[in-house]
Formats: C-alpha cells, sequence, structure tokens
C-alpha cells in the first residue's frame, strides 16, 4: 500500500509539471496585461520600465523558469492588480467557498443518496418517480436561471432571505466563517440551494442504479433468506455496496465546485475563489490565473488520491490487489 | 411434536411476463418428515429452484405463488404477511445459495454478515453475537474461526466461502434448509467435502434438507428421498435407492442414462433426446412426451398421478418395475 501511495505521489508531482506548463502557456496565449494595466497615454519610457519591472521583457521560457524559482522558494507572485501577493489573495476568499461548497455537496449528499436509494428500492412507486422527475428538473435547468429565480423568490417577493453577499463573519481558527451565525447562515443558504441541486440531482441517479442492481443480486436474497429485516438490508448491505460510485463522484464533485462555483458566486456576489478568478481573468492579472489554476490542479489531483485510499477502505479487496 | 414437519400441497408459482404467463412451479406436492433429506432434481428451467424460493416466499416478481399451501409444522406460509415470514426465514427454515462468491456481501467481513443474521432473530449484545459466530463457524469446519472473523469473504477459499453461508443457513439451528445447488460452484473433491458435512450437521441438530441439484449423482449419496421434476411438475418421487435402481417415469430413466457413471469406456453417453420445452408453450398433457420413446396418443391428457408400493409417478406408460 505505501509502494501505492510513494508511485501515485510521483505520478502527482509529474502532472503538476505538466500542468504549469499548460497554464503558463495558456495564460501568456490569452493576452498582454500591459495593455489593460498601462494607460494608454502613458509615456513609451514609462511603459518599458513598467513592463521590465514585472519581468515581462523577458522570452516566455526566461519567464517560466523566474516563475519555478519563486514557486520553489513559495511565491507565486504579486497580483497586478491588487498588489499582494498571490498566495495571501486566494487563501483570503478561500474559506468563503470552501463552506459553500462543503455546504452544497455535503447537502447534496446526504438529501440525495437516501432519495436515490428511496427511488431504487421502490422503482414503481409514485414518490420514487416524483423523485426521478425532479432530478431530471435538477439536471436540465441551468444553474443561473435557478440562481436568478431563487433570488426572485425568497429574496425579492417573500423577503425572507438576504440576495447576495457573504453577511457578517466569526473568525473561528483564524479563518473567517459565515456558517456559525443565524444571519451567516441566511446568507448561505441561498447560493448553496443553487450549487447544491445538480450535485443532488447525480446524487439520487447514482444511488437509484446502484440499489436496482445490488437489489437483483443474490447477496440481497441471501440476506433475506436470513430474515435480515428490509431497513438492516438497505443500512448495512446496499449502502456499503453502492458507495465506490459515489464516494468518486462526491470528491470529483467537491473538487470542481471549489475551483468553479464562478456562476452562483458570481449571482450572488459571493467573494469566493470563482469570483476571483473571473474578475482577474477580465483584469488579466496573469499572477492570479497560474497560481489559481496550478493551485486547483493540485486539489484535484490531492482529491483523486484520497478518493482512491477511500476505496482500500470501502472495498476491501482492492486494498489487496495493489497490495500485491 | 409430529413427525411431519413440511407439507406442500399443489403448489403453484407463476412469473406474469409480458410474453405471457410462465408456469415455473405447476402443481408440486409433497412431504417431509423431520431430519429428512430429500433431494430435487432436473434440468435447468425445470422450476426445482423456484419451488425452493417459494418454500421461503422469496419469490421476486414478476413472480408469485398463485396457489397452493406449503405448512410448515402445521403453520401455513402461503399469504403470511411479510413481516411475519422474515421472522420465520433465517429461524425456522434458511437457505443456501449455489455460488458463495455472489451470495456474500463482498465489502462486510464475515463476522460482520454472521452478526447481521444473528441479530435478526435475537437480541444479542455485539461481544456475544461474535462469540455465537466464532461457534457456528467451528462447528462447520473453518478452523481459527474466531480470528477469521474479521476476514473479507474474498479471503476465504471456494470451500470455505460456502462452509460461512452454510453457518449463517444454521445460525438459528432451523428445522429446515433449502440449499440450492450448494456445491456447484465447488471444485470436486470439496464437493464431497462440504455434501458429507452438511449431511453430518443435518444428522446432528436434526434439520431437514431439501437438496436442490441437477447432478443425480450428488443427489443419490446424500438424500433418503428423492423428487425428480420436469417442466413444472414432480413426474417421479419415491425412495432415492428406488427411484435410481428401478425408475418408473422415462424421464427418469432418461436422466439416469446420461450419468457418465452408468456407461461404459468408450460408450458415447446417452442423453435425453430433444430440449427442455419452452414453459410458455408447453404442449398439452403430459409435457415430457414430445421427447418421450414410449408417448403415445394418449399423452395429450393430462396423466394421473399414480403410486405403486413406495414411490409415486406420473405417466400413462411407466417402465415396467424390475423384478
Amino acid at each position: 500500500m505505501s509502494g501505492y501511495i510513494i508511485q501515485r505521489c510521483l505520478q502527482a508531482v509529474v502532472v503538476m509539471f505538466a500542468m504549469s506548463v499548460i497554464v503558463f502557456v495558456g495564460v501568456y496565449a490569452i493576452g498582454n496585461p500591459m495593455d489593460v494595466l498601462i494607460p494608454l497615454d502613458a509615456p513609451q519610457d514609462v511603459r518599458a520600465l513598467i513592463i521590465a519591472r514585472f519581468g515581462l521583457d523577458l522570452p516566455l521560457w526566461k519567464q517560466y523558469l523566474v516563475f519555478l524559482g519563486n514557486v520553489a522558494q513559495g511565491d507565486f507572485g504579486r497580483s497586478f492588480v491588487y498588489a499582494i501577493p498571490v498566495l495571501d489573495l486566494i487563501v483570503s476568499r478561500l474559506p468563503a467557498t470552501l463552506e459553500l461548497t462543503l455546504a452544497a455537496v455535503i447537502g447534496a449528499a446526504a438529501i440525495g443518496v437516501p432519495l436515490g436509494i428511496w427511488a431504487g428500492y421502490r422503482p414503481d412507486a409514485l414518490s420514487s418517480k416524483t423523485i426521478m422527475g425532479v432530478s431530471i428538473l435538477g439536471f436540465s435547468v441551468p444553474t443561473f436561471w435557478v440562481g436568478l429565480i431563487l433570488i426572485l423568490t425568497f429574496a425579492v417577493w417573500l423577503g425572507w432571505l438576504p440576495a447576495g453577499g457573504r453577511g457578517p463573519v466569526d473568525v473561528v481558527l483564524g479563518v473567517e466563517w459565515s456558517i456559525f451565525s443565524l444571519e451567516g447562515l441566511s446568507h448561505l443558504l441561498l447560493p448553496a440551494v443553487n450549487l447544491a441541486l445538480f450535485k443532488l440531482a447525480m446524487m439520487i441517479r447514482l444511488a437509484r442504479a446502484g440499489t436496482r442492481e445490488v437489489m437483483l443480486t443474490d447477496t440481497i436474497k441471501f440476506a433475506r433468506a436470513a430474515g435480515l429485516s428490509e431497513g438492516t438490508i438497505v443500512r448495512h448491505h446496499v449502502l456499503k455496496l453502492i458507495a465506490v460510485p459515489i464516494v468518486t463522484v462526491f470528491g470529483l464533485e467537491l473538487g470542481s465546485t471549489l475551483a468553479f462555483a464562478v456562476v452562483t458566486e458570481t449571482i450572488f456576489s459571493w467573494p469566493g475563489v470563482g469570483k476571483l478568478i473571473i474578475d482577474s481573468i477580465t483584469s488579466l492579472d496573469r499572477p492570479v490565473m497560474v497560481a489559481y489554476l496550478i493551485l486547483v490542479a493540485l486539489l484535484f489531483v490531492t482529491i483523486n488520491l484520497l478518493i482512491d485510499l477511500a476505496y482500500a477502505v470501502l472495498d476491501p479487496r482492492v486494498a489487496r490487489s495493489r497490495a500485491a | 411434536m409430529s413427525a411431519l414437519l413440511l407439507e406442500v400441497r399443489d403448489l403453484r408459482t407463476h412469473f406474469f411476463t409480458r410474453a405471457g404467463v410462465v408456469k415455473a412451479v405447476d402443481g408440486v406436492s409433497f412431504t417431509m418428515e423431520r431430519g429428512q433429506v430429500l433431494g430435487l432434481v432436473g434440468e435447468s428451467g425445470s422450476g426445482k429452484s423456484v419451488t425452493g424460493f417459494s418454500l421461503l416466499g422469496l419469490v421476486d416478481p414478476p413472480g408469485r405463488i398463485v396457489g397452493g399451501s406449503i405448512r410448515l409444522d402445521g403453520e401455513e406460509l402461503v399469504g403470511m404477511p411479510l413481516d411475519e415470514l422474515r421472522r420465520l426465514r433465517g429461524r425456522r427454515i434458511a437457505m443456501v445459495f449455489q455460488d458463495p462468491m455472489m451470495t456474500l456481501n463482498p465489502v462486510l467481513t464475515v463476522g460482520a454478515q454472521m452478526t447481521l443474521a444473528i441479530r435478526a432473530h435475537e437480541k444479542v449484545t455485539g461481544v456475544a453475537a461474535r462469540e455465537r459466530a466464532a461457534s457456528v463457524l467451528t462447528r462447520v469446519g473453518i478452523p481459527d474461526a474466531a480470528a477469521r472473523l474479521d476476514a473479507y469473504p474474498h479471503e476465504f477459499s471456494g470451500g470455505m466461502r460456502q462452509r460461512v453461508a452454510i453457518a449463517i443457513a444454521m445460525t438459528h439451528s432451523p428445522g429446515l434448509i433449502v440449499a440450492d445447488e450448494p456445491t456447484t460452484a465447488l471444485d470436486v473433491s470439496i464437493q464431497a467435502q462440504i455434501l458429507h458435512e452438511m449431511r453430518e450437521l443435518s444428522r446432528e441438530s436434526g434439520t431437514a434438507l431439501v437438496w436442490i441439484s441437477h447432478d443425480l449423482a450428488t443427489v443419490s449419496s446424500v438424500a433418503e428421498r428423492i423428487m425428480v421434476m420436469y417442466a413444472g411438475r414432480l413426474v417421479e418421487e419415491g425412495p432415492t435407492a428406488t427411484v435410481l435402481r428401478d425408475p418408473r417415469h422415462p424421464y427418469t430413466r432418461g436422466l439416469l442414462d446420461s450419468l457418465p457413471a452408468t456407461a461404459r469406456p468408450g460408450q458415447e453417453l446417452r442423453q435425453v433426446p430433444g430440449n427442455t420445452p419452452s414453459l410458455l408453450a408447453l404442449p398439452p398433457g403430459c409435457p415430457f412426451a414430445p421427447r418421450c420413446v414410449r408417448a403415445s396418443e394418449r399423452c395429450v391428457e393430462d396423466p394421473e398421478h399414480r403410486v405403486d408400493a413406495v414411490r409415486a409417478f406420473r405417466c400413462h406408460h411407466p417402465l415396467e418395475r424390475a423384478a
């Protein structure tokens, strides 16, 4: 097992290197930030001075090497726009996105998996068909539209919840959180629901498909023959048998939501990293883009590794085949 | 307590498929005494497994028991509320399936699965359940049982896995175990062991066995009585020795002739001509008639159950009794 982990970590390093090159070249191709940052009427010598100060006069490969050298010292550069270290900028925005994402993904799993199991357990019941119908809506209705409708309904018409922003935050363990106050939660609720709908639909479908398949197996028949109650069978047999695909999707969704909650964060003016990356693309803030995309790659590599380790816990056969 | 354990009368289990009604079990009647080992043989699709599942009320939709009666210790099981039936399963009637690889849950430890089976019927602490589980595993011949409780099914060999399944079935010392081809998926050497051990266990605990198999040779070595099933019906039933030595139904004869053990070396095996009929389109009268060398016009009428001294059969043109 430890050999397997080492191998995976080496793979991760290669992936990170490849990703940094792709990101660097890609961001370079998008456009020259100096066209946006330097006023058009600035004199030519001032312009050259600024470009040289940011190191943008160097050829691309030299810029990349300088970047690598800095990263090796833990320095991802400074934001052109905010003029503070990029890492600090991203880290300051991360908790907002983190709590939004966790609320959405965990909520989706906590509600979606039981609903999906029910729908798979009783595929012909009216309640199951209703659940499946709603899940199709969750898949097909675009997130931005749902977001706007949520704001319209709960903020504008009913006036129950705030329309956007993060509201007051409490500092716990040196990080700002909204989940520890009622006011903060009220701000979190709508964007979390908005973000969760798609994932909820996906969890329902996954859990249903898995349950339907498992219910037909001899494992379930044998458990019934031993006199186990249906509740015990679902809790102990079915849930563990359908866990592997659900954990996979849970992890990947967690990652992609962390990285790309852009639409929801924009609609609800949620000050997270999604909004940061959109803003930095608009202003061609290269260091932010590069650092952000590389951190996202790191995030996915880490999550994938964790998912693989979770497999070994959930399915002992996996652990054995890897130890061999 | 009377000697009579199980009384099945005119059991009918039909499957309502889109193509039509499949009469998988169509009027099966038999009785079993306590501790008796009954062999149920037939080709694939003859309805022997469905008969077994019907006994536990475990017929999956679109199938259901449409008629007849199953009495266990005088208690009617057909039409019994699901919850009562559940409390019966595993405690008074249990089942062992063909392939333990498919029946044991691959992601739960053996101990966890046995504990679930124990707790399905008894309120016991986790520690007590583990002790029980270990003692049952020891009984079915698993060495170092207490340590093996934390192992997963894939860490056992095929024979050991089937022993675990048997242990789960035996946990509550049921009066009846339905064993559906329990040795078919195993190596031949292991088959013999399991066969022997199950017979011993049933003898020790007074558990009756319904041994379902397509393999006459296996059944004959374990069962006291034998029932031959064809197209959802019993065609011959009697003491194993009598039926094997001196079959009256042409189908039983055909099955016996197709056994390698009865053929001389180098001789081609005789097989029952034709194929199992589709249960959707059974011929009128005797379903075996189209494949039967003794068939006549009379066979379009349903043959009555006939009995001679020791056994029952269902044929217009039975083979003569050997002298």
